[in-house]
Parts: structure tokens; C-alpha cells; sequence
């Protein structure tokens, strides 16, 4: 409680990328499903060689938000920049078009086909008489995941047959191996167990040091609060608000994804409950 | 534990190292026994019951193989169709209404303006069918992928409205006969390649199966991927070959009929010996075709982008559209390839008629369905091979015309096929099961 009071006297510290253009930038998004407002005017940015983490409760809009970001989801309205400039994201091709990866939270794999025509599909590999270059596609896949999960060897057995890590790992290894700028991880360590968790944990870093720009999404903070650089909290669709994880603690964080109360840490969004 | 990993080692017998070592789909050798059930059963059952076996006589099963094609080609589309979780009943009266369309032209139309049995006729009456057959298909693709309304309702809605065109046509004539060079698409004696024509193409698939396995073993090399062992390589060199030949030595054993060789020597001042002239048929053209369009379509699926992507939409639909895949498009071309290839088989069936009805093709996609299914694709999606639903035409036409042989009775013969067709989806659903 002593450490949270100093910070309220303090109020959010001076911002470290103040002057940066931000790598991504979704302003004022908003998508509705029927009725439903499941983004509601939601604004964030990410900048390089940052991890935002997106919290909020499950259907607060976290997953619809970076939908819309990776191209999924049309959105209603609202502007997505890239490197300052407009992006026009309409489907998921223009998304890998800007360098944007995605891990979903169902990993969207193929289930019947294996590791390798996972990896590269919708851009595979091909033989200079246009023909699928399977062989070569193994190979980097074998290179690929011998980095990422080295006791890793069912290449030839469709995605089905693997277990929740290596299926995993198999998604990741799709995000991350085509040169991507801006990765969004949606609930990346949700199949995952503990020793799998903390591999996951150090790729984040490795990436982070590479200067890629990652949205880590979850339910939980406890997986969150560690890795990120900042956290960006969402309640029924709108932003609650979003602090620097140096600036708030846990409790607070807790506060904002469970009340929609803002800390003096953060600066607030549209959906923050009135002071 | 390691007693029970060594009972393991032990159970995983001389068959199981050899299905590993020769890399053979257990599916597929399961299909082909059963084919052989089948072809073996209804000889001893002929042997047994008429006096005399008729099915494994080169006359059968050179008939046999021209009556599987037109379903045999069609089915290699619906394995497509049926993989990205769609179906296609509208078949067997697009390939009616193809056929009459096709008839229209070569009979009524065309030698109007080229004169009868001008050469060009056979070819633009060809290319006018699948043409037509991909843009019908393209139109049900249009209105499954970008309109949402469900493959089932769409193609049932083709079903009748294109048998109804069918008859509309020509207010149900029947149309012929059909141009001379078209009929031979069809079979018949002279739509045959003779016997040096089937040795000659026997011996380049011989051929072009030690090439693909030799330039398959070199590729595995070059990246350091796990061989076969050698003699697994000579054994389906071996066995490929040997099937292959085999087939040659068949189609050219069964000659020429007595009224057409007497015809065929008259018109080419050919002397008849007493004992008579032996004319091989070979290799039925329809046949050929339906061959050729396997390896184009096995191609397609196996080696192609295109393949790649209708596997991965039939996997799981909305990872192939996250993963940039234009899935509304490739539905769209999917229906329009079916087309194309009721085109084909169109063109296969009223040349073998040497006609056009309106009831060409009534029931044909139930038979490719079933062919599909039987042949192990799966209707959950994401699975099916070209090979399996070829053989699984093969499979339908051999219960078929085996009941007819050895004289079942028609309400009998529904009755087998319906069965069958059930229990062979019953055996599959337990294999899976099992090897999953």
C-alpha cells in the first residue's frame, strides 16, 4: 500500500517513447455485432521493441480489437496506422502485408495437414516450375522448430496428432518466422505448462531486443504483468485506460480490469469510471 | 517398461516394418483387396451358379473399365468438393444438360456451317462442354461462396433445374448420332489405341514411375530427409510395373468383334484368314482420358497451391482465411473445376451412347458420391485422395455390372449398393478411429 501511495503522489512517470512514432496505432475503433457494441471508440498504441499487454475480463473486446488489427474482423469505423502512416487493413493478407503476425487463441491451424504446410500456408514455397516445394519447406520448418522446441520431430504427422505445446509452438513458430514487425500473442500460453510458459516468457524477450512490437492479450494478469512494458486495460469494449507497468501495481491493474477504476498511474480512456 | 516396449517392438511385425518401409497407404491396400474380393467373388460365384465365370475375362474388364470412366472422372472433383466441406448434387443433370447442349451442336448446328464429319466439329463440341460445364459450376461456386446459400441447396436447386433444361433442349429428343470423331471419346472398337498404342504407353508409364521414385529418392537425399530402404524402392517399381503390364496384356487380349474385323478388313482390302483376323481393342480412349484426368487432378491436389489451400480449408476453414487464403475465390473455382470435369465425363458418356438424352447422367451423382466416399473422403472435410475415389468408382461399377453378370436382379442390385455403400462408410469411420 506504501509503495502504491508514493505513486499517487507521483502520477504517471515521464513516458520513455514520447517523440517516437509509434509502430501501430488504432484510433478510435469501434465494431458492433448485431446489438452489441464489442469495441466501443477504443484508441492504443504500440511502439518498437515494446510488449503492451491488453487485459480485461473474457468478452470485454480484447480479442475483437486485435481482430480488427490482424485483419479478421472489418471494423465499423476508426483509423489503423502504421509507422504514422494510414494502413488500409481489410482482410489478413493486407494485415502480413504490414508486417502484422498473429497468434490467435485457437492457434487456427489446419489441423489435417502438418507442420510445414502450417507454416507457410497462404505463402508457401514454391519449385521454379510453380510447383509446391514440400522438401524445402520441410527443411526450414525443421530449422524453425528446432529453435523454438528442439525435441520437436513429428514433421510429417498432421497437426491433429500433436500435443497442445507443440501445437503451439507450431503457431508461434508461423508468427514469428516471417519477418514480422508487430506480433499480437492472444492468450499465448493458455495450453501451455509451466516450463513451456517460461520458454514462451524468453522468446518474448528475444523478440522485444529485436525491436518487434508485441500485443500480449490475456485474462490473467499474473502472465501479463511481467513481460509487458505497458498494460492497456479494456472493460465492456471501451478502454479503461492504459499505465506503464512501472508507474501501477497488480491490485490496481486488478482494479481497473474488475471496476473500470483508474490509478493516478494511469492515464485514463473512455471507458474509466468517473472519479 | 522396457519388457512392454520390447513386446511392442515384437508386435510391430514383419508387416507393420513393411507398410513403414514402403511408405504404402494401409487405405489403400485395403481398398484394393476388397476390389479384388469383389472381382474374384462374382467369378466363382458365376463358376458356381451359371457354369460359367465372366467376370475376369479381358472382355469384362475392358467393359468394366469403360463403364467406370465417366464416374471415375467426375469423382476426382468431388474429392475436392467434398475435402473443403461442400457437395455437388447437381452432377449427373449438368452433365445431361452438357450432353444435350453438345449434341445440339455437333448434330444440328455446326454441319450447318462445316459440313458433316468436318474435323473441327469433334474439337469445338469438346471444348464448348467443359467450358460450359466450368461456368455452370462457377455460377453454383458464385452463389455458395458469395451469396451464403449452403452447397446442399444450391446443387439440389442445379439438380432440377438442370434435368429440366436437359429436356427443354430439345423438347426431349434424343439426339443422334453424334459426330464420327466425337464417338470415339466413348470407346467402342474404334475408339481404342490398338495394341503397339497400349504397349507403348505401358512401357512410358513404366517409365514415368522408376523416374518419379528415382528423382523422389534424389530430393529426399538433398535434404538429408529419413530413404526408403532400396529393395521397398524396386519392390513398387516392381509391382507398378507388373500392374501396369498387366493391364496391357489384358485390353489386348480381348479382340475385335467378328461383325466389325469382316467390316474393318473389307473396307481396307484386308484379306480375312480362315481362322480369323485377332484385332486387339487396347486401351479404351475414355479410359485414357479418365486416367490422364487422375494424374492431372492427383497433381493438382498433391503438388499445387491450389490443392494446398482446399486441404487446409477443409481442415479448418476459418485458420485458411486468417492465414490470407481467399476462401470465397476458392470455393468459386472448386465448383467451377467440378464443372469442367462433368464437361468431361459429358462428353465421355454421350460419345459412348453415340447420343444425347435427356435422362444422360439421371443418378450419376449419387454413383460419384458414393465413389468419393467410398474411396475414403470424408465428409467431416479435410480428407480424401484422387487414387481412393477412382478406385472407388472402380469399386461401384465392378458391384454393378458383377450383379449384372451373374444375374441378380435390379431391385436386388439397389439394394447391394445401398448396402455396401454404407457399410463401406461404417469400416472407414472405424479405421479412423482406430489409426488416430
Amino acid at each position: 500500500m506504501a509503495k502504491s501511495a508514493t505513486k499517487k503522489a507521483k502520477g504517471p512517470s515521464a513516458d520513455p517513447n514520447a517523440g517516437k512514432t509509434p509502430l501501430v496505432e488504432m484510433k478510435d475503433i469501434s465494431i458492433a455485432f448485431g446489438g452489441i457494441k464489442a469495441v466501443d471508440h477504443a484508441s492504443c498504441d504500440l511502439y518498437p521493441g515494446e510488449v503492451v499487454g491488453l487485459l480485461g475480463h473474457n468478452g470485454a473486446g480484447k480479442s475483437t480489437l486485435i481482430k480488427i488489427l490482424s485483419g479478421a474482423y472489418p471494423r465499423d469505423s476508426g483509423q489503423i496506422f502504421v509507422d504514422g502512416q494510414e494502413a488500409t487493413v481489410a482482410n489478413p493478407r493486407d494485415a502480413k502485408g504490414y508486417g502484422i503476425e498473429t497468434i490467435y487463441q485457437t492457434l487456427a491451424l489446419a489441423d489435417n495437414v502438418d507442420a510445414a504446410a502450417n507454416l507457410y500456408l497462404g505463402r508457401e514455397l514454391l519449385t521454379r516450375w510453380g510447383t509446391l516445394d514440400d522438401a524445402a519447406m520441410e527443411a526450414e520448418t525443421r530449422k524453425v522448430m528446432g529453435r523454438l522446441n528442439p525435441n520437436f520431430q513429428r514433421f510429417k504427422d498432421p497437426v491433429k496428432q500433436l500435443s497442445g505445446g507443440q501445437r503451439q509452438s507450431v503457431a508461434i513458430a508461423r508468427a514469428i518466422h516471417f519477418n514480422a514487425r508487430i506480433l499480437i500473442m492472444d492468450e499465448p500460453t493458455a495450453a501451455l505448462g509451466p516450463q513451456e510458459t517460461e520458454q514462451v516468457g524468453e522468446l518474448i524477450h528475444q523478440l522485444k531486443a529485436d525491436g518487434i512490437g508485441i500485443f500480449l492479450i490475456s485474462h490473467d494478469i499474473h502472465d501479463v504483468f511481467d513481460l509487458a512494458d505497458r498494460v492497456t486495460v479494456m472493460k465492456n469494449g471501451a478502454i479503461v485506460g492504459s499505465a506503464r507497468t512501472e508507474d501501477v501495481t497488480k491490485d490496481e491493474v486488478l482494479g481497473m480490469i474488475i471496476l473500470g477504476k483508474c490509478p493516478d498511474g494511469a492515464i485514463p480512456g473512455p471507458g474509466a469510471l468517473a472519479a | 517398461m522396457s519388457d512392454i516396449q520390447q513386446e511392442v517392438e515384437v508386435k510391430e511385425s514383419a508387416l507393420v516394418k513393411f507398410l513403414r518401409a514402403t511408405e504404402v497407404d494401409t487405405r489403400m491396400l485395403g481398398m484394393i483387396a476388397a476390389l479384388m474380393i469383389i472381382w474374384v467373388g462374382f467369378h466363382i460365384y458365376g463358376q458356381i451358379f451359371n457354369g460359367y465365370g465372366a467376370f475376369l475375362t479381358s472382355r469384362n474388364l475392358w467393359n468394366l473399365s469403360v463403364q467406370t470412366s465417366s464416374i471415375a472422372v467426375m469423382a476426382t472433383g468431388m474429392v475436392l468438393v467434398i475435402v473443403t466441406r461442400h457437395i455437388d448434387l447437381s452432377v449427373g443433370s449438368l452433365l445431361g444438360v452438357t450432353a444435350m447442349l453438345m449434341g445440339v451442336i455437333q448434330a444440328w448446328v455446326l454441319p450447318k456451317y462445316l459440313g458433316l464429319g468436318h474435323p473441327m466439329i469433334w474439337i469445338i463440341t469438346v471444348v464448348f462442354g467443359i467450358v460450359f460445364g466450368a461456368m455452370i459450376g462457377a455460377c453454383h461456386g458464385f452463389l455458395i461462396a458469395y451469396l451464403g446459400i449452403p452447397a446442399f441447396i444450391v446443387t439440389l436447386g442445379g439438380l432440377l433445374f438442370w434435368r429440366g433444361s436437359a429436356w427443354w433442349v430439345a423438347r426431349g429428343e434424343t439426339i443422334a448420332p453424334v459426330d464420327q470423331t466425337f464417338a470415339l471419346i466413348g470407346g467402342g472398337p474404334y475408339g481404342t489405341v490398338g495394341a503397339t498404342g497400349s504397349w507403348i504407353l505401358g512401357i512410358l508409364v513404366c517409365a514415368a514411375i522408376v523416374l518419379a521414385l528415382y528423382s523422389g529418392r534424389k530430393q529426399r537425399i538433398k535434404f538429408g530427409f529419413p530413404l526408403r530402404p532400396m529393395w521397398a524402392e524396386y519392390l513398387i517399381a516392381g509391382i507398378g510395373s507388373a500392374v501396369t503390364l498387366g493391364a496391357v496384356l489384358v485390353v489386348n487380349s480381348y479382340p475385335w468383334p467378328k461383325g466389325i474385323v469382316r467390316r474393318y478388313a473389307e473396307a481396307n482390302n484386308i484379306e480375312v484368314p480362315a481362322e480369323g483376323l485377332f484385332i486387339s481393342h487396347g486401351f479404351a480412349i475414355p479410359v485414357l482420358v479418365a486416367l490422364a484426368v487422375g494424374v492431372g487432378m492427383t497433381f493438382l491436389a498433391t503438388r499445387t497451391r491450389f490443392g494446398r489451400y482446399v486441404f487446409a480449408i477443409g481442415g479448418n476453414p476459418e485458420a485458411a482465411e486468417l492465414a490470407g487464403i481467399n476462401t470465397k475465390k476458392m470455393t468459386m473455382m472448386i465448383f467451377a473445376l467440378m464443372g469442367a470435369l462433368t464437361g468431361i465425363s459429358a462428353v465421355i458418356a454421350s460419345a459412348r451412347l453415340n447420343s444425347a438424352t435427356n435422362a444422360l447422367g439421371a443418378l450419376d451423382e449419387l454413383y460419384v458420391i458414393a465413389a468419393a466416399v467410398i474411396g475414403g473422403t470424408s465428409f467431416a472435410g479435410g480428407i480424401g485422395t484422387i487414387y481412393g475415389a477412382i478406385l472407388g468408382a472402380l469399386v461401384m461399377q465392378s458391384l454393378q455390372s458383377g450383379m449384372v453378370l451373374v444375374g441378380f436382379d435390379a431391385a436386388i442390385q439397389q439394394m447391394v449398393v445401398g448396402g455396401v455403400l454404407v457399410t463401406a462408410v461404417w469400416i472407414d469411420t472405424l479405421y479412423r478411429r482406430k489409426s488416430v
